[in-house]
């Protein structure tokens, strides 16, 4: 493998994990909060199917550079997180936390979905057994957004606001990532502007289907940053760190 | 030096059938079509083991289970290998293990068959595992473990847990 592919393939796998990362620990923040006790513990098993995932990614990345997945996720400051800013975000109220994790489930399942024909096999295995699990995710999300847009006036107001709030960023996990052009040629990576098209076609259809309607707007770039990042990282990283020593 | 005879195959494989699945400990790893294979060489064994769900905790349990069920046997070393191409599936189930999930209360996984990216509702019908029922209905897509969901009966009116179809 050329060092050019190889670098492409680091920043991929180490940006799916940290949306993964980030993501699955928003979800965790629900625990013994959500409305009721089934969706407390639908929450729990999508954050640690997540985290399942990021596990995965670091994995392969550390067969490629050797880096250790724990110290990348427990010790790496914030400026080198490589998670797209929609993952970032507070996790919200019910109807926000529902409709990111659609919209993510949806990109997250086209992305695998196109990964398991990846030229480079361990990324083409790895994909095929995320996106058994990400199904269920979509069935669950996909019914809450049904339910809340098309529920009380109340929680179509929530919802709406949630998808003007949430739509340019979730426009912004298609944006390519610097220099994996080489490795989406090679065909190694999925072309994330391919899957733009896809993913735009069925979440729009089932947005529409509930009454909805994406706004128009430009995407939040990749690489922008919130002040939600470092007080997250602050919280999740806080045991590793004041224990490093420390073994499961 | 005193040398021990290297252990054969059937013994193996007998040792780890006796290694229960932590999450659902009626059942063992080898009928629930978790463990792809055996290899002796030298005085260690290799043991190809493939996981059910990515992000499962009872892994870590399972390759340590397998670690000890192997060291009494009088191996050099024992290599539990992860092999996740083909993934696991629940149609590699056999038919006791489906019998003793039933009998545990656990409804056993129907077979799998190709999903579009966005499904709808399980249409499967899924069996009381108490009364055998089909009126069943599911009351939530996600349970204890990421391998089960919750049900209840309507005709025997009891909640019970079945396994996802993967």
């Amino acid at each position: 493998m050329t060092a050019e592919l190889r670098a492409a393939l680091i920043a991929r796998l180490t940006a799916l994990a940290d949306d993964e990362l980030l993501l699955s620990h928003r979800l965790a923040e629900w625990t013994g909060h959500a409305p009721i006790l089934e969706e407390d513990i639908a929450l729990a098993n999508i954050a640690q199917d997540e985290l399942g995932h990021a596990t995965s990614w670091l994995e392969l990345r550390r067969v490629l550079d050797g880096s250790d997945p724990d110290r990348l996720a427990f010790h790496r400051p914030p400026a080198e997180f490589r998670n797209c800013a929609l993952t970032e975000l507070p996790k919200g109220d019910w109807a926000f936390t529902m409709l990111r994790q659609y919209l993510y489930d949806a990109w997250e399942a086209i992305y695998q979905d196109a990964a398991r024909n990846s030229s480079y096999a361990p990324l083409a295995q790895a994909a095929a057994l995320a996106l058994r699990e990400e199904r269920f995710h979509l069935q669950h999300t996909a019914l809450w957004v049904e339910r809340l847009s098309m529920g009380t006036p109340e929680s179509e107001r929530r919802m709406k606001a949630a998808l003007t709030q949430l739509w340019p960023y979730a426009l912004g996990l298609f944006e390519p990532l610097e220099g994996e052009e080489m490795a989406i040629m090679a065909g190694v990576l999925p072309d994330p502007a391919a899957l733009k098209r896809r993913w735009l076609e069925l979440v729009t259809a089932g947005l529409t289907r509930f009454g909805m309607a994406p706004p128009d707007a430009r995407p939040v770039p990749r690489g922008t940053r919130t002040e939600h990042l470092a007080p997250l990282l602050a919280e999740f990283q806080q045991v590793a760190r004041q224990h490093p020593e420390a073994v499961w | 030096m005193l040398s021990f005879p290297v252990p054969g195959e059937a013994a193996v494989w007998e040792a780890l059938s006796g290694v229960l699945d932590p999450e659902i400990p009626v059942v063992g790893i080898v009928e629930m079509g978790m463990v792809r294979g055996v290899s002796l060489r030298g005085d260690g064994v290799t043991v190809r083991f493939t996981p059910t769900f990515s992000g499962c905790p009872a892994l870590h349990v399972i390759r340590e289970s397998i670690r000890s069920a192997l060291k009494p046997l009088g191996f050099g070393s024992v290599e539990v290998e992860t092999v996740i191409s083909p993934p696991w599936t629940t149609d590699d189930i056999t038919a006791p293990a489906r019998a003793k999930l039933e009998r545990y209360g656990v409804a056993p996984p129907s077979p799998t068959r190709e999903h579009p990216l966005f499904m709808t509702l399980e249409a499967d019908p899924v069996r009381c595992p108490r009364c055998h029922s089909f009126d069943t209905r599911m009351t939530a897509s996600f349970g204890s473990a990421l391998c089960k969901r919750m049900y209840v009966c309507n005709a025997c009116k009891e909640p019970f847990e079945g396994m996802k179809s993967v």
